[in-house]
């Protein structure tokens, strides 16, 4: 009944801009996704920091912008720069030395460098929000009729989000590198044999899926302006049900599984009004019904364990 | 006399003495002290509840602060007295269907260890049918869908408020006497053919597999138990504060266990009380890191809030980059061990780690 | 009367046939062997009997004690053990870290009729079942030498008592069927002849039913009742040891495998 009330009250407009919300956080959750997936794909871990990789993209954007002054388009640069270093000593750090160790250390591993940064965060940036600076036009509402507006950057945001899928997956089909990243991924050892130097794919597999949680936080931090140290801690655990959703390792899949929760998750707080204070718990619920019924996710391969 | 019933006997008086201390705590010292102690204890009955899981079955679950959520709010919401009720509630009226319930303390204890073993069965029978690793990040949603959900039934839960008015529970030697049964039990549990099967598990899933014991009915057994003790454990926590609010019970409230059963060993039972004692205290005296810090006239710069969390996150990673096995590895404290010691303790320091037959 | 029989039973990876509709059976007290080349897909069969991998097509059946057939196929290697079939592993699969007693008390577990509340409270009805569990434990590691042995981790011992460790640990669960693969990998002629005696007393000893998987042929040709042999997924030969040695095909499958193996 209310679900026919909400939709009945609903103007095109309305709808428009719950699309747009929906889409836009899509969009975010796909990029932030491609990052677990890629390092799953390889390493089959959690990188539990990723979110917290976010998490400091925003500070990196903010600082550049708020406190050094240094132009947008700059800063952005910059800050897709320092995150995917960021990512690398990050693994180099936390996850290199624990390369031959059970799987549970190097998970616990990944949870302490996601603690560590989350405090860090608040030791030096302190735990008050502060806000993601306005950017010129992209921050900016534009009016689309029946008195809703959108903002700017929920238009760019799918379409940087293609681009950057694009591009991923022509290094990945396409390069030599990403030849030696899908070699990786499909049979770590066998790799090592044929002379792919596995530390360097590694490498460049962090940074990468970085970059494109870089590329995430700033659109993020455009989109919600409020950043704070746990910042990326719910954003980290959906994009990895994302992830997981799509099929983990395929990234194509991650994006599909990015855009079924973040629409699913506007759509559903849109519809049902009742239920946005549960909004946090979709993705769980989603990843539950999914393990249950397609343990493979929706694009992912059936894999055998050999005895 | 046999060395079973010397070992008896040792424990025995073990028991006695700390009962004792626990006595002297609760009668002389003050009440900050009293409440470190007392965390102490209801950390090692946490930490002990998740390394059934994480330690012996070896399944990596994070859901400890929901669990314990669950149980604090069993011991919130029941033993708050009725005549008090309507002045916690005060915003939302609470349900009436269980205004007029009261229950003391012990009985909702039972009932919060319960009622979270009930929601680790649901929880547990989709996921641990799967991959492991999906373990860790569904526990830890789940924890949170606990803490969403509390959030929102204020009818039930007083929401965001949290509820006040909890007769507090400050006598160390109750829980004291809950830390030692709980205790026993998990170590009469781990010792039994179940906890064997766990370990099994642990080691090789196909081999156990092979040897006729059902994986999901023992993962999910023990996560059912090991959400049993978060619970009691969270009750008891409920009812040390005196007052219980969703905010208390965030996804980080669980790295602290990790961290015990880390750095105590996991699969070490005496390791997880070692590491709750080490680790509670550790976090207390860490607090004069978020003090400003003054040594000859100079200000450090270092030292202010934050700087205590940044300690504890290192000391996680220190601990499985370098020091993966802990203080006790998988190994227990046995009194043979101890009395061998006692007897020899040079040879201990010379044949590092060997024990006598 | 046969103790197991693979109907036709196919195991298809992607677009890899291993096991090719292998039609077997084994009848009570037999020893029975599965022979071939590496990768011929003899493991493979082992894990579609036991329950590790369910067949793409054909059925399992397994005939119990009380002479009930039961079609095994699919189900859960766990129920697979209860009803009487043990196995070992190829690349033996101890729980390295744990005592060798405690490996084969685990294989106790299954027949543990206390439930988790009646063990953790070690009530009298437990506590009978362990002592009797306990006793037979100590009887069997005393059999192969192991009681002395019996605090070490099983990581810690020799390779070959390894090896004795699986199959005791295996005994322990009171198999009726025993699957055996590759039990004599790793040993010298000595070690294999010992094992060849072993596994023929066991069997009169617990009256057992045996199928193996195995490369040494002295082991095989000596100890079998039957053989089977496997190339490419498919059964190319089946008799008695005699008959096989002489087989045309069989030469040619090993030709050149001997020489290494």
């Amino acid at each position: 009944m209310e679900f026919f009330q909400a939709f009945a009250n609903m103007t095109a407009a309305s709808f428009a801009q719950h699309m747009a919300n929906g889409i836009s956080l899509g969009s975010l959750y796909a990029m932030i996704a491609i990052g677990y997936t890629m390092v799953y794909g390889i390493l089959l871990m959690i990188n539990f920091a990723h979110g917290d990789i976010v998490m400091m993209a925003c500070y990196f954007a903010f600082f550049g912008i708020t406190v050094f002054h240094i132009p947008w388009f700059m800063t952005f640069i910059g800050t897709i720069i320092a995150t995917a270093l960021l990512g690398v000593v990050i693994e180099r750090a936390a996850y290199r030395p624990l390369r031959d160790a059970p799987k549970n250390s190097v998970l616990i591993s990944a949870i302490g460098a996601s603690f560590l940064l989350e405090n860090l965060a608040n030791y030096l940036f302190s735990g008050r929000p502060m806000r993601f600076p306005d950017i010129p036009l992209l921050s900016q509402n534009i009016a689309v009729g029946g008195g809703v507006q959108i903002q700017a950057i929920c238009f760019v945001i799918p379409v940087i989000t293609i681009i950057s899928l694009v591009v991923l997956l022509h290094i990945v089909n396409h390069t030599k590198t990403g030849m030696a990243m899908r070699a990786v991924s499909k049979d770590y050892e066998i790799a090592r044999v044929m002379g792919i130097n596995i530390d360097n794919v590694i490498s460049i597999t962090f940074a990468i899926g970085s970059a494109m949680a870089a590329i995430g936080a700033i659109m993020w931090g455009i989109r919600y302006p409020g950043i704070t140290p746990m910042l990326g801690v719910m954003p980290g655990l959906k994009c990895f049900v994302a992830a997981v959703v799509g099929g983990i390792g395929n990234i194509k899949g991650a994006v599909l599984g990015g855009f079924i929760l973040g629409l699913g998750e506007i759509l559903i707080v849109a519809f049902f009004p009742q239920l946005s204070g549960y909004r946090d718990a979709f993705a769980f619920i989603v990843l539950i019904l999914i393990l249950y019924y397609k343990p493979t996710g929706l694009l992912g391969e059936t894999t055998t364990e050999k005895v | 006399m046999t060395m079973k019933k010397r070992n008896l006997l040792l424990s025995i008086i073990a028991v006695i003495v700390l009962f004792g201390v626990a006595n002297f705590v609760q009668l002389e010292m003050d009440a900050y002290i009293r409440r470190i102690v007392n965390l102490c204890m209801i950390y090692a009955i946490i930490g002990l509840s998740m390394n059934i899981t994480n330690g012996f079955v070896g399944q990596f679950a994070l859901g400890q602060a929901g669990f314990m959520a669950v149980g604090a709010y069993v011991v919130g919401i029941f033993t708050v007295p009725v005549a008090m009720r309507p002045g916690v509630f005060y915003a939302t009226p609470m349900n009436p269907a269980i205004i007029n319930i009261y229950m003391p303390l012990g009985v909702a204890l039972i009932v919060g260890g319960l009622l979270a073993a009930l929601i680790a069965f649901v929880i547990g029978t989709p996921v641990l049918r799967l991959r492991g690793d999906y373990l860790a990040i569904a526990t830890l949603g789940f924890s949170e869908i606990i803490r969403i959900v509390i959030t929102n039934a204020s009818s039930i839960t007083n929401g965001a408020l949290g509820i006040k008015n909890i007769p507090p529970l400050n006598d160390v030697r109750i829980i004291f006497l809950a830390t030692l049964i709980t205790f026993i039990l998990i170590t009469l549990l781990i010792n039994s053919s179940y906890g064997r099967a766990f370990k099994a598990i642990r080691e090789d899933e196909i081999a156990a597999e092979a040897m006729g014991i059902d994986l999901f009915y023992h993962k999910n057994l023990a996560f059912m138990i090991s959400a049993f003790f978060a619970g009691i454990g969270g009750g008891l926590y409920g009812a040390l504060l005196g007052t219980v609010d969703p905010k208390n019970f965030l996804f980080t409230l669980t790295y602290n266990f990790l961290l015990i059963i880390v750095l105590g060993g996991m699969g070490s039972i005496t390791g997880s009380m070692l590491g709750a004692v080490i680790v509670t205290a550790g976090l207390e005296y860490l607090r004069v890191f978020d003090e400003p810090l003054e040594l000859f006239g100079m200000a450090i710069p270092l030292f202010r809030p934050g700087f205590r969390m940044v300690m504890f996150s290192v000391l996680l990673m220190f601990c499985v980059l370098f020091w993966r096995k802990g203080i006790m590895g998988t190994e227990e404290f046995t009194w043979d061990k101890f009395v061998n010691f006692c007897k020899h303790p040079l040879a201990y320091f010379t044949k590092k780690g060997a024990h006598a037959e | 009367m046969n103790v197991l029989k693979t109907n036709s039973i196919t195991m298809q990876f992607g677009g890899v046939i291993a096991v090719n509709e292998l039609a077997i059976d084994v009848n009570e007290h037999e020893i029975v062997a599965l022979i071939g080349p590496n990768g011929a897909g003899k493991t493979t069969a082992f894990n579609m009997i036991t329950g590790v991998y369910k067949p793409t097509s054909g059925t399992v059946q397994y005939t119990d004690v009380q002479g009930n057939q039961i079609d095994i196929t699919g189900k859960k290697p766990s129920d697979i053990a209860k009803l009487g079939i043990a196995r070992t592993f190829q690349n033996i699969r101890l729980f390295k870290e744990l005592s060798v007693y405690e490996n084969v008390m685990i294989a106790k577990h299954l027949h543990l009729k206390a439930n988790f509340l009646a063990a953790t409270l070690h009530l009298p009805g437990y506590n009978k079942e362990q002592a009797e569990a306990e006793a037979s434990v100590e009887k069997l590691l005393k059999s192969v030498n192991l009681w002395e042995l019996r605090n070490e981790k099983a990581s810690a011992l020799p390779y070959g008592q390894q090896r004795h460790l699986e199959i005791v640990r295996a005994l322990a669960t009171e198999p009726r069927l025993l699957l055996l693969d590759e039990p004599a990998a790793g040993m010298n002629p000595k070690e294999t002849e010992e094992l060849t005696a072993f596994i023929r007393q066991i069997r009169d000893q617990y009256n057992l039913t045996i199928f193996l998987i195995e490369h040494h042929m002295d082991l095989v040709m000596e100890i079998s009742d039957r053989i089977y042999v496997l190339d490419f997924g498919m059964t190319i030969a089946q008799g008695d040891p005699q008959s096989i040695q002489n087989n045309q095909r069989v030469i040619t499958a090993y030709l050149g495998e001997d020489e290494d193996a």
